[in-house]
């Protein structure tokens, strides 16, 4: 039930996805909020959740550096988020690690490594 | 809006504003002025697309998430159906559920703060609540980082939507490294200082690049908590373990 062009798309049918997906993301949002107030997790329990949430946010910072849709992102990238986490690792302030990683990226483009 | 109301914001906002190292507080504005660099590159892109001046606004109201929100838009410009595209969205998503369960606490008991809070919750605000240790920083952290964050993203897909492509693709000035690096920057210190942490993040890491190329965007990251097997083996419920977090 694709569409050839986006323009096709009715624009009820944008509003009818954006409104479901607004939902439906503010749900996830605000269903760990809540679960959190109904059932007392046992100490164990809660120190396995919270590492689960250092273990999503290290696999989103892996994926994010290294996959473009299906595909390898390019040493660019991967570069540029290793030099960042190498000064952070060294314990480098935010306004040098952001601008580094970024700097290293499109500087490496810049020299055609994409 | 009353002056009382006003003065009320203000000191609130002083307060959160006190509880937060002025580094850290630097730290969110910095990610704040990139995040608005790659709100307008998404509205320049999605107006690139076809799609209507006010969808890219709205979506970053409505859903604020920018993946999902640049995933929703790639899959319509694809020639793919809204059905699928907001299904997409859905999925990748999904992971604010467990983001809720641990950083909750910030909201307190007030279901006010709950409605709006969960609202702001994004992964960069997540993780600078993580890098933080005492109550009161938690709670400044998110609601700063989530106040910053909704406004500068908002304002930069203005931007990008309605002040023609001077920025559509967010690599040219190497954007799509910088957060990945400041996600990393800021876990870091909980991989650094757990080797339970840093061992399953590994094992999560590897299983989520791993099928990265074969599953639908968002599944890779949930299965990355199949990485927390690699701790739960090796920990004896008995083992004493301190205060831990």
């Amino acid at each position: 039930m694709s569409v050839a062009t986006p323009l096709l798309v009715a624009p009820s049918t944008l509003l009818a996805g954006a409104a479901v997906l607004g939902a439906g993301t503010y749900a996830s949002r605000l269903a760990g909020t809540v679960l959190r107030t109904r059932v007392r997790l046992p100490p164990q329990l809660e120190k396995l959740v919270n590492r689960g949430v250092v273990v999503l946010l290290a696999a989103l910072v892996g994926v994010a550096a290294l996959i473009e849709g299906a595909q390898f992102a390019g040493p660019a990238r991967v570069v540029g988020v290793a030099v960042g986490g190498l000064l952070a690792w060294r314990k480098a302030p935010f306004v040098l690690v952001v601008p580094a990683a970024a700097l290293t990226a499109a500087g490496l483009r810049l020299l055609g490594i994409r | 809006m009353t002056n009382e109301y006003r003065a009320f914001i203000i000191s609130v906002m002083r307060s959160l504003r006190q509880s937060l190292s002025p580094g850290r507080f630097r730290d969110i504005v910095l990610v704040g002025a990139a995040t608005l660099l790659v709100g307008a590159s998404f509205g320049a892109i999605a107006i690139g697309a076809g799609l209507p001046g006010y969808l890219p606004s709205l979506l970053s109201v409505v859903v604020f998430a920018g993946a999902a929100q640049f995933l929703f838009v790639g899959i319509i410009a694809a020639g793919g159906s809204p059905l699928a595209a907001t299904v997409a969205g859905l999925v990748v998503n999904l992971r604010h559920l467990p983001f809720g369960l641990t950083i909750g606490d910030v909201f307190g008991n007030r279901w006010r703060g709950r409605i709006f809070g969960s609202y702001l919750m994004s992964d960069e605000t997540v993780a600078f609540t993580l890098a933080e240790f005492t109550p009161a920083a938690r709670r400044a952290a998110y609601w700063i980082c989530g106040s910053v964050l909704f406004v500068s993203w908002n304002l930069g897909v203005v931007i990008g939507s309605f002040g023609g492509a001077f920025l559509d693709d967010p690599a040219i000035l190497g954007l799509d490294a910088a957060f990945p690096a400041v996600l990393l920057a800021l876990i870091l210190p909980s991989l650094r200082d757990d080797a339970m942490v840093r061992r399953c993040a590994v094992v999560g890491v590897v299983l989520a690049v791993a099928s990265a190329p074969f599953l639908p965007a968002g599944l890779p990251v949930l299965l990355a908590l199949a990485g927390l097997l690699a701790g739960v083996r090796r920990t004896p419920a008995a083992l004493p373990d301190g205060p831990g977090r």
